[in-house]
């Protein structure tokens, strides 16, 4: 594949280092100074071809907003390379490209109260030389009508508009910067089912008309699946299954994916209710503490040895799909 | 109703914080009296009957009379003299307007180094952090009163110095605010995405953050200009501070304060009066700003 | 057999700068005994205000201007401080949306439980730990000897959720309020949670209304829907045939808006946009603005219309064969 977006063996870890006089004290008062570790993401290879959108799919503690973070370029990989069309997004813990920009969950905070919508849109492209002054306040019309929002929100604050102008008005704000790529976190979660309608509609329409190339981070299955070309599905950091949407949802191979379809209500195509989940038994392991071998084993129907032991690794399993998983669904054991 | 909601909707912030502020009375009596202090004090040199600096107009047999006394110039001292002959009035107003220049002066420049420093720690955070706001911690731990008097006697007599002093004592409180403030926003999502277009960091800082930290820096503000006006007239009171030849309002005070027994009260009366309802009406307009930025008070 | 709650003609309203605000706007319905209900709508519906006004927590500058809430025959509108006191948490229990507000974070679990149970009776501390205890097992929290002594924040966001739901059960109401319970969860929790309310509500025989803008979430628990749109409950009736069949245009764009719906990749069905402000509402129909199918007739409010044990506010229903109108 041609990989406009890659990742590679991308880790990253948060070390919580009490404050230096804390540090102090424990020192003089001989109590032990400690750091957790948060293992947010571990060694995650991801490749997205130019055009194509790539679900991410995860629970809390998985690692989707932080991977989504390390390839937008506002965080900074512990380990591995995040690069766009070849060169890299971040180095020396600056950002050096413009071209990949990141909407974000919730509108009602990403957006500067005191800021009008046109200055917000237009400070990007100003900043970095993309529009001249004078341009400014029609390439602002230009991005809000791409998102169907009227010339004259520009002069308004984000406190007079809904959520999901709100939400229209930060991908403007991202758009207006040119990107070949964007990185959506959980864009529609925070909006109403109708309003989410009508944002996921704007997306497809974006993706048509730009081309663009898109990661987009949800926990919300049923989204996913209906923006995304192909899915990945995270747990505790890493990444557990990948490969074309449909496939994977029709065919799930590695057990917390399938637990994860079985666990999400949702409606028929005639409208009847789902009222057969079967919950997954037990808690998410926490990022401080990963479990041995597969991060997954505490709360897998299908755990053996093998499981606890040794930590299964990412392989393809029929051309287009891959799991981490020692005894794929449907393949090998089923028991 | 709808046209002023209209009007609401498409104002800025700022315009709805002064459209809210006009509702409370008391708020609306306050920054009346104080305007009109304030236009008082400006206007000193054309309105008072006489300059009290100029110690040639000073007639020593008018000294310490009653107010209503017209004097051997042949205006009326409304307020009576001092000790010096000076007509109280014009000392008065004098008196305040040296108060709110050093007032607003010294807060002016204690804020804009607190607020920068303090925005400067909690945005960077790390070393950067720790080493402000130790600083910080440590000029906090002591009184202002305290050290604005050892800065006055260091730095010895004259506006500056007097300046100078009150901007040491106070921009720690300042530097405080803004960094609890700096530190909440810098959380936000809309930092977050500012940072990841990328806008610099200075940018960030100061452009996004720094207003939004606004709110209660500006509640500190009107608490420190006042204080900065009391701090001004206890060290003149004190001998400290301003020099004798420039009547500040705590110095009045403390000429009159040998003849309050005999009965010659004016002469500490009538600037004590001056001084406090300065005080107060500053105190009364920063309250209701405080009230009007509390969230917790949203209705 | 008379229904365990009686709500009739429901007006919630709030003084706001802009006016009086209607969040709920006359609703009326029903909640038998064991029956699980499912209040659905998005934010501004009404659908929380409704649970609070059932609770009595409606505080100044809101008020309950009409209508009337019977708990087994008994009003609860009006009903002093005192008296509702003795009804809140003992006959009447709600479970908020996030347990970090509504649990105490300076108490451990154990103390949280003694309080509930303090306020409707005087029990030994040895039988406040064992009915804590078996409370918390019940709701299917592993090892809830330790659990009990835990601080809040010591748990994960669904073991504090499965305690605000066993303080809720523990006085044995026989009404359960829960506002959005799991929308802050997971899905993997969420799921867990659904068939543990749905096993503990059989077993104890509560009434439990569920309040949730997730149609899908809702559909697991629910026999019956409400749907609510800005303070007017527009659609009722049993869950899979409102699901199925519904009779209000805004019912039917809320279930095509969902992707489930859509062919991937293909537009979503979206309802064109967005709910009215409460103080700005249109005179008739709240939807009408939206709605594809609306006439000169939904100019005035439509009135309820009721067809074996449907209801809906509607002048141009879908999926009605026959026009049933009538008054009950």
């Amino acid at each position: 594949m041609n990989a406009f977006v890659r990742l590679t063996d991308i880790t990253r870890r948060f070390a919580s280092v009490p404050p230096l006089t804390e540090r102090l004290a424990k020192r003089l008062t001989g109590a032990k100074a400690s750091a957790t570790v948060i293992h947010a993401v571990e060694g995650v290879t991801l490749q997205i071809a130019k055009g194509e959108t790539l679900g991410l799919v995860g629970e809390s503690g998985c690692g989707k907003s932080t991977l989504g973070r390390v390839a937008a370029g506002i965080l900074e990989a512990s380990m591995g390379a995040a690069e766009l069309a070849g060169e890299a997004v971040m180095s020396a813990g600056r950002k050096r490209t413009t071209r990949i920009q990141m909407v974000f969950q919730d509108p009602f905070a990403s957006l500067n109260p005191r800021m009008r919508v046109g200055d917000i849109i237009a400070e990007g492209p100003l900043a970095h030389g993309l529009i001249s002054k004078a341009d400014a306040k029609s390439d602002v019309t230009r991005w809000l009508a791409a998102v169907g929002l009227d010339a004259s929100a520009a002069r308004r604050f984000p406190h007079q508009f809904s959520g999901g102008q709100r939400q229209r008005v930060a991908v403007a704000r991202a758009l207006a910067m040119r990107p070949d790529a964007l990185v959506c976190d959980e864009p529609v979660a925070s909006l109403d089912v109708s309003i989410q309608a009508q944002i996921i509609n704007l997306f497809l329409k974006l993706r048509r008309e730009l081309d663009l190339t898109m990661l987009f981070i949800s926990h919300d299955l049923a989204v996913v699946r209906h923006v995304s070309d192909r899915v990945a599905i995270m747990y505790l950091g890493r990444i557990v299954e990948i490969g074309p949407t449909e496939a994977i949802f029709a065919a799930p191979r590695h057990p917390y994916t399938r637990a994860l379809l079985d666990s999400a209500p949702r409606l028929a195509a005639d409208g009847a209710p789902d009222q057969d989940i079967r919950p997954i038994r037990g808690e998410l392991p926490s990022p401080a503490d990963p479990p041995p071998g597969c991060a997954f084993h505490q709360r897998c129907t299908f755990a053996q040895h093998r499981c606890i032991e040794e930590r299964p690794l990412l392989r393809s399993m029929d051309g287009t799909q891959e799991a981490a998983c020692h005894f794929p669904l449907g393949i090998q054991h089923e028991r | 109703m709808s046209a002023s909601r209209n009007v609401l909707a498409t104002a800025s912030p700022f315009q709805r914080f002064v459209i809210e502020f006009g509702e409370s009375p008391v708020a609306v009596v306050a920054v009346a009296v104080l305007a009109l202090i304030i236009l008082l004090a400006l206007a000193a040199p054309l309105i008072a009957p006489q300059n009290p600096y100029d110690l040639s107009t000073l007639v020593l047999t008018d000294a310490r009379r009653p107010p209503g006394y017209v004097g051997s110039n042949g205006f009326t001292h409304w307020l009576g003299t001092d000790a010096q002959g000076r007509d109280l009035f014009s000392a008065i107003l004098y008196g305040l307007r040296i108060s709110i220049q050093v007032g607003l002066a010294a807060g002016a420049i204690a804020f804009t180094l607190g607020a920068t420093l303090g925005t400067l720690a909690g945005f960077v955070g790390g070393r950067v952090e720790t080493l402000i706001m130790r600083i910080i911690d440590l000029q906090l731990s002591f009184p202002a009163i305290l050290l604005a008097l050892v800065l006055a006697a260091v730095l010895g007599q004259g506006k500056w110095q007097l300046i100078a002093a009150l901007v040491t004592a106070q921009y720690a409180y300042f530097a405080r605010t803004a960094h609890g403030a700096a530190t909440a926003e810098r959380a936000k999502d809309y930092v977050e995405a500012g940072l990841s277009i990328p806008l610099s960091s200075a940018r960030v800082a100061f452009a996004h953050v720094l207003p939004n930290c606004m709110p209660p820096l500006i509640v500190v503000a009107t608490v420190q200009v006042a204080n900065s006006i009391a701090l001004e007239a206890t060290l003149s009171f004190l001998g400290l501070g301003l020099p004798v030849s420039e009547p500040s309002l705590g110095m009045l005070i403390a000429n009159g304060f040998q003849y309050m027994l005999s009965g010659r009260y004016w002469i500490s009366i009538y600037p004590g009066i001056a001084l406090i309802a300065l005080i107060v009406v500053i105190n009364l307009v920063g309250d209701r700003i405080r009230d009007q930025l509390n969230p917790r008070l949203k209705r | 057999m008379s229904p365990l709650l009686q709500v009739r003609g429901l007006v919630t309203q709030f003084h706001t700068r802009d006016g009086i605000a209607s969040a709920v706007d006359g609703v009326s319905f029903d909640v038998g005994a064991g029956e699980i209900v499912g209040l659905v709508g998005e934010s501004g519906s009404g659908k929380s205000v409704t649970g609070y006004s059932i609770l009595g927590l409606i505080d100044p500058p809101g008020r309950i201007a009409a209508g009337s809430i019977k708990l087994d025959g008994r009003e609860l509108v009006g009903l002093s401080h005192r008296r509702y006191r003795a009804v809140r948490g003992r006959r009447i229990a709600m479970v908020f949306q996030d347990p970090m507000s509504t649990l105490n974070a300076v108490l451990r679990v154990s103390e949280q439980m003694q309080l509930a149970m303090q306020a409707h009776g005087k029990p030994s501390p040895d039988q406040m730990r064992q009915r804590s205890v078996e409370a918390l097992a019940k709701v299917g929290m592993p090892d809830p000897e330790h659990r009990l002594d835990a601080y809040p924040h010591q748990l994960s966001g669904g073991m504090r959720q499965r305690v605000a739901i066993a303080i809720a059960f523990l006085n044995h109401p026989e009404l359960v309020i829960c506002d959005e319970p799991t929308t802050a969860l997971d899905v993997s929790i969420q799921a867990q949670i659904l068939v543990e309310m749905r096993a503990l509500v059989r077993d104890a025989r509560v009434s439990l209304i569920w309040i949730s803008h997730d149609l899908a979430t809702v559909s697991v628990l629910a026999s019956r829907l409400l749907v609510m749109y800005a303070g007017r409950l527009i659609e009722q009736g049993p869950t899979a045939e409102v699901l199925r069949r519904p009779r209000h245009p805004y019912t039917q764009g809320l279930i095509d808006s969902l992707p489930s719906r859509a062919a991937p990749g293909r537009d979503l069905i979206q309802i064109p946009g967005a709910t009215p402000s409460l103080t700005d509402l249109p005179t008739g129909c709240a939807f009408k603005a939206r709605c594809g199918y609306a006439t000169s007739a939904c100019d005035t409010p439509p009135p309820e219309t009721f067809d074996n044990g449907r209801v809906w506010r509607c002048f141009n229903p879908l999926n009605v064969n026959t026009v049933a109108t009538g008054s009950q």
